[in-house]
């Protein structure tokens, strides 16, 4: 063996070992299946339970809410305890729900009950839904407006009705000078941020937590306050959808985001680094007044104190302020596989109609301890969420909430280029960057829905 | 022995021959395959033509992602490959404590793409805030981000391969060009550097496959932000297949335009570095 061909034999074992080195680093989450869940199914008889029907089947969650984890895997276990009829939960990394269930549901082991996240989600995976019409859950909606339809077949059901708003911390804006009534409208929010950003080296705190641009808050920007101008354009086109997008309210998008992005705890050239945990570290270690976030988010901000939370609608300076309430509305849709295994099906059915009716079920969903939903079922228990409390008091107050529009947005890439113009646009603010930011909104909307 | 050999082979072949047939073979077959079909999950394609590949070239995301690969791969293939040799040229002189040395300058392959990139986002960030900048905010730190991160991490591997070659270059071949009167540069030049081909064959074939098929760096460190701008191929491909509704057997086409692009540049840089290897 000459000298060369050791040095290509140490060199190609080298390569080998990288590739492997390599082969780690990627695939992480490629053996997402737990001990215990495979193939055969031995579970045992459902001994005594009246309600289960003989099932066999197994039912298989894959979860959209990782905040919501913990508590999933304790209902699931809870429901085995008493039916005998295995149910496995897993979640999805925050963001990677899409990425998670396009290659689960391609495996032999499938999840049984997955959700889309409305109309757009639906195009994708309409192929693997259930025609829910007619089963008991179905019949547990307190409106028909929770089911997600597709033509004549209901192909999803809403299981949480969620609101969003500005989260506030009533005790920082005393301490500015300034009480919840002061602010009715985008003038006088823009009012109080700017005053708190003068002060803000005398007060101790900035107006606003980072609108960080990080994947793990971006979503709030792009998508959720991006719901805005397109929920008043709709309102004034009297419409629920569209294929090309005006952009009406774009300009008060662009004052809302200024206002946002100059009134934070950093400077805007660093939010792009800012992630959603930031956020939360800001807001509850009392660094800023205003937290732009949803009920979702109340075991987050909790430790604040419920004395010092409060909600204000999103003013952006469009319509009729003064009767303007938060934002109500869902993307969570429940869907069943339909190419799952009859007894699956069956076993989800119920598992599904399980957590809408019973008594530890609705306990699990709407309790402050747990998950703390709204859900749009009939045995909706009241909520120990204190946002959602406050939610409930605007809708009292008749206020007119604003509706979720954002399941119409054309696709995830819209709200990425759109998520990325306006982060370009946070470190530069020129009026080129917001044309930039101005394209992704209107001239891609209409070039996304067409595909 | 050789009947021995011949009766068992299958034993000692099967494993491995049937772990290749499934995880690279299979999938690559189904791949081509996919790329020309309209999908969603692997199991429900159905055919429509050339029409993904022409997709992927209408797409100009793909091919600034192209242009941006094809920077960074040249970039650090040299810095790569210059500092590499450099470092093994120090580290095989007698000086006091090169097994450290070696160790710490390998280490760094020890630590898996995406930590690695997260690990750095911290420090650039770090770095960056005391200026109020970010590394998301310019495609040109986002760029020599990625050479930085990639050649700490790559350096010390090829400085391995480079130190194995150098130790069996025969010593007399460097006394006998001293004694006829070559200088330092003469000497590596006409000496040190022909009879390191096979190991520059390697390196070079490494870095320039890794550059092109560099992902788990890229999405941990930029994720193609600002604006796409330092989207890499490979991050591309994944965006296009997992990040949009539809756009599966687009991302296959790339996949397969990308595996072409590959092996093609591979094969080229095999045929011109071997044909500089000399043989001994």
């Amino acid at each position: 063996m000459s000298k060369s061909k050791k040095i290509l034999a140490l060199a190609l074992s080298a390569a080998m070992s990288l590739s492997l080195l390599a082969g780690c680093g990627g695939g992480g989450d490629a053996s997402g299946k737990p001990a215990g869940s495979t193939g055969g199914t031995s579970t045992p008889a459902p001994a005594g339970s009246g309600g289960a029907s003989g099932a066999t089947g197994s039912v298989y969650y894959l979860n959209f809410k990782p905040e919501q984890d913990g508590d999933w895997q304790e209902l699931a276990k809870l429901y085995t305890q008493e039916t005998g009829v295995e149910v496995k939960v897993q979640t999805a990394a925050s963001g990677q729900y899409e990425t998670t269930l396009m290659s689960e549901i391609a495996k032999t082991d499938a999840p049984t009950l997955f959700q889309v996240n409305g109309p757009e989600g639906l195009a994708n995976w309409k192929d693997y839904c259930y025609d829910l019409s007619g089963s008991k859950i179905a019949g547990e909606l307190s409106s028909d407006d929770f089911a997600l339809m597709d033509g004549s077949a209901m192909s999803g059901i809403a299981y949480v009705i969620e609101t969003y708003g500005i989260i506030v911390n009533t005790k920082l804006l005393g301490d500015a000078g300034y009480s919840l009534d002061d602010i009715k409208s985008f003038e006088d929010l823009k009012k109080v941020a700017e005053d708190i950003t003068a002060r803000k080296d005398e007060l101790g705190f900035a107006a606003f937590t980072s609108a960080g641009m990080d994947g793990s808050s971006d979503w709030r920007f792009k998508t959720h306050l991006a719901n805005l101008p397109i929920y008043f354009e709709y309102e004034a086109d009297g419409i629920g959808d569209t294929a090309a997008i005006k952009g009406t309210y774009l300009d008060n998008y662009r004052a809302m985001w200024d206002l946002y992005i100059n009134n934070c705890t950093c400077a805007p050239t660093l939010l792009s680094a800012k992630t959603g945990d930031d956020s939360v570290a800001e807001f509850v270690t009392e660094q800023a007044v205003f937290y732009q976030n949803g009920t979702w988010a109340y075991g987050d901000v909790a430790d604040v104190g419920d004395e010092n939370l409060g909600m204000l609608p999103i003013y952006i300076g469009v319509g009729d302020e003064a009767s303007q309430g938060l934002c109500t509305g869902t993307e969570n849709y429940w869907c069943v596989n339909k190419n799952a295994k009859p007894e699956d099906i069956q076993a989800t059915l119920d598992f599904m109609y399980w957590c809408a009716t019973s008594e530890t079920g609705l306990e699990y969903m709407c309790s402050g301890d747990h998950m703390g939903f709204v859900v749009p079922f009939k045995g909706n228990l009241e909520s120990g969420n204190l946002l959602v409390n406050i939610a409930n008091d605007y809708v009292s107050q008749g206020k007119t909430s604003v509706k979720w529009c954002f399941p119409t947005m054309p696709s995830e890439e819209w709200k990425n280029v759109l998520g990325s113009a306006l982060t370009a646009y946070a470190a530069d603010q020129t009026d080129a960057n917001w044309e930039t930011v101005r394209a992704a909104f209107v001239d891609n909307w209409a070039a996304e829905k067409s595909k | 022995m050789e009947k021995t050999i011949k009766r068992y082979f299958p034993i000692f072949l099967g494993p491995t021959f049937a772990a290749f047939i499934i995880g690279f073979i299979v999938p690559f077959l189904m791949g081509i395959y996919l790329s020309f079909c309209d999908f969603r999950t692997v199991i429900d394609a159905k055919p429509n033509g050339i029409d993904n590949y022409i997709r992927a070239f209408q797409d100009t995301d793909f091919v600034h992602a192209f242009g941006f690969t094809a920077a960074f791969t040249v970039v650090t293939l040299v810095l790569i490959n210059v500092i590499a040799f450099a470092v093994a040229m120090v580290l095989t002189r007698e000086i006091k404590g090169t097994n450290l040395f070696r160790t710490v300058f390998f280490m760094p392959n020890l630590i898996g793409g995406i930590v690695l990139g997260y690990v750095w986002q911290l420090i650039f960030n770090g770095i960056l805030a005391r200026y109020d900048l970010a590394l998301k905010i310019s495609a040109k730190y986002g760029f020599w981000g990625l050479v930085v991160v990639i050649c700490w991490q790559q350096i010390g591997y090829m400085m391995i391969i480079y130190i194995a070659g150098l130790q069996s270059i025969p010593g007399e071949l460097n006394e006998a060009a001293e004694i006829d009167g070559a200088n330092g540069w003469q000497r590596l030049w006409s000496v040190t550097i022909p009879n390191m081909m096979p190991s520059i064959t390697i390196c070079t074939f490494l870095t320039l496959t890794n550059g092109f098929k560099l992902f788990d760096q890229n999405l941990s460190l930029t994720a193609g932000e600002p604006m796409k701008q330092t989207e890499m191929l490979a991050l591309n491909i994944f965006n296009t297949f997992y990040g949009r509704v539809g756009y599966q057997g687009v991302g296959q086409a790339k996949v397969v335009l990308f595996f072409i692009l590959v092996v093609a540049l591979g094969l080229i840089q095999l045929k011109m570095t071997r044909s500089k290897e000399v043989q001994q």
